[in-house]
């Protein structure tokens, strides 16, 4: 599996093989406190990197929920709709979103790896 | 316009609270637990809320006085005892909202506690009314604290012995640590709890003793979800100056002996919409499964038409799912109608449901 790479939206992104599995980060989840709605995007359908991709609410908001690459939805976490207090809970592990199909690769390369994200997490909350 | 603070703000910055403005004010959304866990520690023990950027009006004056403010409230105030607190409303002739309030017969006056984001207009235009004969003090020295939940009683009873006593929606000044408090059994969480008045420079030391006997500082998040599981409106949400209290369906908080004689602010419109009903009513609504419907969502029928609009959504922790209320035509107001919420440009069924969702706690009677 690849290294977790970052997008300046809060979702991070892991590679086997053609397969990105996407989440959002613990720094999403802290921002945005107790999550109980989650609506992911529809298997099979295609989605375009920096496009919506799902919904997360918490009790005080809506927020979207962005793709950092282009590909086919191949598996969404139902888990995470039926209970999601998960993705307070594990955001960056158990309670993944969806996996992706991807078409271009190089897409990966302009995310941030962990030690540039947590720089722009930190820039970015203060 | 510098952002104003209570005089708890350094204990809430010390409690690791995040602020937000409201009403001008900066206020705590929540602590580190989150609102969730604030909200169900509320309901299971006791939460703290500091509501001291509420207006604290007090007014003095003879028995005229009660007189001018029937002019004004729809209610019966000749018959309110010393220390009994009523719900109500400052109203236009149109019986269009400008505030709700709940007002308290005090020794020589009345005591209107009012929304933060209004109580600089309503007490101009209470001024207005009631000109210069009464002696009128909106008190900023004052602190205002509420302490809800099933052990608040005993927890305030150790520190100001007595309030055990008080039924709801009454209150008394207490003597505590040289000091006198205006102690009221009331609140908006659905749960049994009092509201302290107190002086600004005593609420720090108060509040850090009323956590020390187990009570815990809740923000505003759990407050609003609290109010909303219990069916209770906040203004500039349910209310607000194009709705008017029977649209609002709070006909119960007007005085049934000032219905047949009118004479207050809004009772033409009152008694007319009484008798022939309002076109829009204020309803509970259960959205079907997870889906969270916010304020201004919209409401429609089978037929694609648009009934009516949530005016606040979230999910109720205690109830374990999504809640709103929000206002539609009075023939969907009905409990068990089926309406549809558009979220996110689609259409999700709902059912419209009884108030409130969550069944309330209150001290009816001790004495």
């Amino acid at each position: 599996m690849s290294e977790v790479k970052f997008s300046k939206e809060h979702e991070w992104i892991t590679l086997e093989g053609d397969v990105a599995t996407i989440g959002i980060t613990k720094h999403a989840t802290e921002m945005l406190g107790d999550i109980v709605f989650a609506e992911l995007p529809e298997k099979g359908s295609n989605v375009e990197k920096d496009g919506t991709a799902g919904v997360v609410e918490s009790t005080k908001a809506a927020s979207d929920v962005y793709t950092p690459v282009s590909g086919e939805v191949v598996d969404t976490n139902q888990a995470i709709v039926d209970d999601p207090s998960k993705i307070n809970e594990d955001p960056e592990g158990s309670a993944w979103f969806f996996k992706l199909k991807m078409k271009d690769q190089s897409e990966m390369d302009s995310l941030m790896n962990k030690e540039e994200y947590d720089k722009f997490a930190k820039e970015s909350a203060s | 316009m510098e952002i104003k603070k209570t005089s708890l703000n350094k204990l809430h910055q010390s409690n690791n609270a995040k602020f937000v403005e409201f009403a001008g004010y900066e206020m705590p959304i929540q602590y580190s637990k989150g609102i969730i866990e604030e909200h169900k520690f509320t309901r299971s023990h006791s939460g703290i809320f500091d509501v001291s950027h509420m207006g604290q009006l007090f007014i003095y004056g003879d028995e005229t006085l009660t007189d001018e403010l029937e002019k004004i409230f729809p209610l019966d105030l000749k018959n309110l005892k010393q220390n009994c607190s009523k719900y109500s409303f400052l109203m236009n002739e149109d019986a269009g909202i400008y505030d709700d309030l709940i007002i308290t017969k005090i020794e020589e006056g009345y005591l209107i506690i009012l929304n933060a984001a209004c109580k600089d207009k309503d007490f101009e235009i209470l001024s207005n009314l009631l000109g210069s004969k009464f002696k009128m003090n909106l008190d900023n020295n004052r602190s205002l604290i509420a302490i809800q939940g099933p052990k608040s009683v005993e927890i305030l009873n150790s520190i100001i012995n007595g309030v055990d006593q008080l039924n709801f929606m009454t209150g008394n000044w207490f003597d505590s640590d040289n000091q006198k408090l205006f102690v009221t059994r009331s609140g908006y969480t659905g749960e049994d709890g009092f509201e302290i008045s107190i002086s600004n420079d005593k609420a720090e030391k108060f509040v850090e003793n009323l956590i020390k006997k187990g009570a815990q500082l809740i923000g505003l998040g759990a407050r609003d979800t609290l109010r909303l599981e219990a069916g209770l409106c906040l203004y500039g949400h349910e209310l607000d100056i194009n709705k008017t209290p029977v649209e609002a369906n709070l006909r119960w908080a007007i005085s049934k002996s000032r219905l047949s004689n009118g004479g207050f602010i809004g009772s033409k419109k009152i008694m007319n919409q009484m008798q022939d009903g309002a076109s829009q009513i204020r309803v509970g609504i259960k959205p079907e499964g997870r889906l969270i419907a916010r304020e201004k969502t919209k409401i429609f029928d089978d037929t694609d038409t648009q009934i009516g609009e949530i005016t606040s959504g979230t999910f109720g922790p205690s109830v374990n799912g999504p809640i709103a209320m929000g206002y539609v035509n009075k023939e969907f107001s009905k409990v068990d109608t089926k309406i549809l919420l558009e979220v996110r440009g689609k259409k999700h069924p709902a059912n419209v449901c009884a108030l409130p969702f969550y069944k309330k706690n209150y001290v009816k009677g001790v004495n």
